[in-house]
């Protein structure tokens, strides 16, 4: 047993994160929102070019034959960059439907009665009839409403696999949230130091990493383990750190957090999409409580 | 990352679940988790037994992933507690294991491996709870013996301890306070050692104030360097945050699985709330026994002494662990008023996870102040 990071391991987080950096840093984040929110297909044809989709087909198939491990570090660190777009169901979706993993064609699915970029989007994976737009409250996800079909008994189960991902981006982001809410204790002064060095303050900042790190070693271990109940449990604390830490890094910058300026209300407000998108916490607790 | 064992590793596993299958059905029952002397005499049986049977050096000897796996079948089997035998197997031997010469652990390591000795832990006192670097018991040296003397207070089991793992400051004048502290191990019945119980709010006598009036220590007993006693202490903290609480974590995993058993026959499991909770509960101990692992991984790759990542997992520890009390009340409804329940003790004794081996406070600010390099607070 060795629960770290091999090196190929540190190098593809390393290198997706400085793909990401370029790619899609903080300028362009501002812009994208600035922008009303439109997909980029040039960015999304990169991270195809990159292997972002076709991660996990094998090398003859024209993937890059990585496996769940891998995967989960790639959409951590999506999560952390705040991509937009419907990443987890374009990358499910290459292998099956042509172009997907190319980054040539988007593809997004019904989740929990609501579809993200569906205008954007090529193929549709779900049952998209009668969808209304909503004013979506994450301006990087546009979202439509579709009326929930009755729960059909042993009901069709959101896939793991993307359950999984989607906690994943989770983890990026609360580890984001923390990373920025100690950069900003740091720098601001009051009372003639800087605010870090107040223990109110550090110990929201601890309780942020605490969170991270639980959450963390929980989507590592299930894309290990690939086991639907650790993964729904994985699911709820992933949802927990993101949408907790956007708070708490929120309260840390004062008033300068509840500005359009800071970025810390884009991660919480796609930390709430991503919760409500799959396996929203009632389910994820139930899922895990069943496995009692 | 990789969470398979070798195949070594799995027929030592399949061993120590067939001979705990075996051995456990013919124990004696426990005693009154009340009495201290019986739970010595049962807690030390147990371990004499692990060392007879070749497990009990799983503790020092064996690879972690060994001694996980080891945690991990005892605790899953229902055995015995480590109980009065906690410090001597898992944070003064681990101390003595890194910092000791040779013959400090040849005399004192076998004797806590075979349940012979027992060890308690002389760090806190009445004015040095936190501020652990302020301690004031004095130690003098005399020819071939330090002269101790002072008061440690919330000593676990010092009423049935042989040895002491002891902080005394020897140079009162040191430029810091951290520089003139000494690690000495000091024999529990040396003149002029006093150990007067306090009882516990579960009604127990599980620590002890101890008062030390000229005690000679022999020189010989001093683990590292006279005034580098400090460092010391942070590998026994270390030991005591990092490793220390890691198979009560499958306990949890353990109990988690009897509640919900309970709850499914009294009929509580009805209620979704109560249901989510126990689910939160499990995905949380699940998730604290993967940072288990991702710690010791760190700690066998990088030489041994648990980082300060054991302050994350201690934390979230302490408080997932009381609020699993809280849900094992909701859950036994009338029972849960029962001191003749182990639940009930149980959940008077998880109060103090929040607060011995270091507050949560005290582990937040370790947290921010090494981990994540926010400034110290004044
Ligand atoms: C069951 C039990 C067993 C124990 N066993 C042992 C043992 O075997 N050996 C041993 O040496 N000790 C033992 N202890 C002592 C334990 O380590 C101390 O109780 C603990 O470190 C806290 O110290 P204190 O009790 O003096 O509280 P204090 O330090 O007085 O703390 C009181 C309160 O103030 C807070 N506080 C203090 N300083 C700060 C700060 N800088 N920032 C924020 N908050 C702060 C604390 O968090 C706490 O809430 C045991 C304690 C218990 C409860």
């Amino acid at each position: 047993m060795d629960f770290r990071l091999t090196e190929d391991q540190q190098a593809l987080r390393r290198g997706v994160r400085d793909l990401l950096e370029g790619r899609f840093g903080r300028e362009a984040l501002r812009a994208a929102v600035d922008s009303g929110g439109a997909l980029d297909r040039d960015l999304w044809r990169g991270l195809g070019a990159a292997g972002f989709f076709a991660l996990r087909l094998p090398e003859e198939a024209g993937g890059v034959g990585l496996g769940l491990p891998e995967a989960v570090l790639v959409f951590e660190e999506a999560g952390r960059a705040l991509l937009p777009g419907p990443l987890v169901a374009t990358h499910l979706a290459a292998g099956s439907v042509p172009g997907a993993a190319e980054g040539d064609v988007v593809v997004t699915e019904v989740a929990e009665g609501l579809v993200p970029w569906l205008d954007a989007a090529d193929v549709v994976v779900g049952d998209a009839s009668g969808a209304v737009p909503v004013r979506s409250v994450d301006p990087l996800t546009p979202l439509h409403r579709v009326p929930l079909p009755p729960p059909a008994p042993g009901g069709e189960e959101t896939s793991p696999e993307a359950v999984l991902l989607t906690a994943a981006e989770q983890v990026g982001s609360a580890g984001r949230t923390t990373a920025e809410a100690v950069s900003y204790a740091r720098r601001r002064e009051q009372f003639g130091q800087v605010i870090g060095g107040f223990q109110a303050v550090k110990h929201l900042c601890a309780g942020m990493l605490v969170r991270t790190e639980l959450a963390r070693a929980a989507v590592r271990a299930a894309s290990l383990t690939v086991d639907p109940v650790e993964i729904a449990g994985a699911k709820l604390l992933a949802d927990e750190a993101a949408t907790a830490n956007a708070r708490d890094c929120l309260q840390v910058h004062g008033g300068m957090g509840f500005t359009w300026e800071a970025d810390v209300h884009l991660h919480l407000k796609r930390a709430w999409v991503r919760a409500g998108l799959r396996l929203p916490a009632a389910r994820a607790e139930e899922a895990v409580a069943a496995g009692l | 990352m990789d969470l398979s064992c070798t195949d070594e590793e799995e027929e030592f596993r399949a061993r120590l679940a067939a001979w705990l299958a075996a051995t456990l059905p013919g124990l004696p029952p426990r005693p009154d988790p009340l009495d201290w002397p019986a739970r010595r005499a049962y807690d030390c049986g147990w371990q004499r037994r692990l060392y007879d049977a070749g497990y009990a050096d799983v503790h020092w000897d064996a690879s972690p992933t060994q001694r996980l796996i080891f945690l991990e079948e005892t605790e899953l089997a229902g055995a015995p507690y480590v109980g009065a035998n906690f410090v001597g197997l898992l944070h003064a031997g681990p101390t003595i294991a890194a910092e000791g010469t040779p013959a400090q652990r040849a005399r004192w390591l076998p004797p806590v491996l075979r349940g012979d000795e027992v060890w308690c832990q002389g760090f806190s006192e009445p004015d040095a709870g936190s501020d652990l670097a302020s301690l004031r018991t004095k130690a003098v040296r005399d020819g071939d013996a330090y002269v101790v003397t002072g008061q440690k207070i919330w000593t676990s089991h010092a009423e049935v301890a042989d040895w002491c793992e002891l902080l005394v400051r020897t140079d009162p004048d040191a430029p810091s306070r951290h520089r003139g502290i000494t690690w000495l191990a000091m024999p529990m019945d040396a003149p002029g050692v006093t150990v007067r119980p306090l009882r516990t709010l579960a009604g127990s006598t599980e620590f002890a104030e101890v008062f030390l009036d000229e005690v000679r220590v022999p020189v010989e007993n001093r683990v590292g360097e006279e005034n580098d006693g400090w460092r010391v202490t942070m590998v026994t903290l270390s030991f005591e945050r990092g490793t220390a609480f890691v198979g009560e974590v499958v306990a949890c995993r353990r109990l988690l699985g009897e509640l919900a058993r309970a709850a499914r026959k009294n009929g509580t499991w009805d209620d979704a709330v109560l249901r989510r909770r126990l689910g939160r509960l499990s995905a949380e101990f699940q998730a604290l026994w993967r940072i288990v692992q991702a710690n010791v991984s760190e700690a066998q790759a990088t030489g041994g002494v648990p980082g300060a990542g054991g302050s994350v997992f201690k934390l979230h520890y302490s408080h997932a662990r009381q609020e699993l009390y809280e849900a094992a009340a909701a859950v036994l409804g009338p029972d849960a008023l029962d001191l003749g329940r182990d639940w009930t003790l149980d959940r008077l004794s998880s109060l103090s996870y929040t607060i011995a081996a270091g507050t949560s406070q005290i582990q937040r600010n370790i947290v921010a102040e090494r981990i994540l390099g926010l400034p110290k607070g004044r």
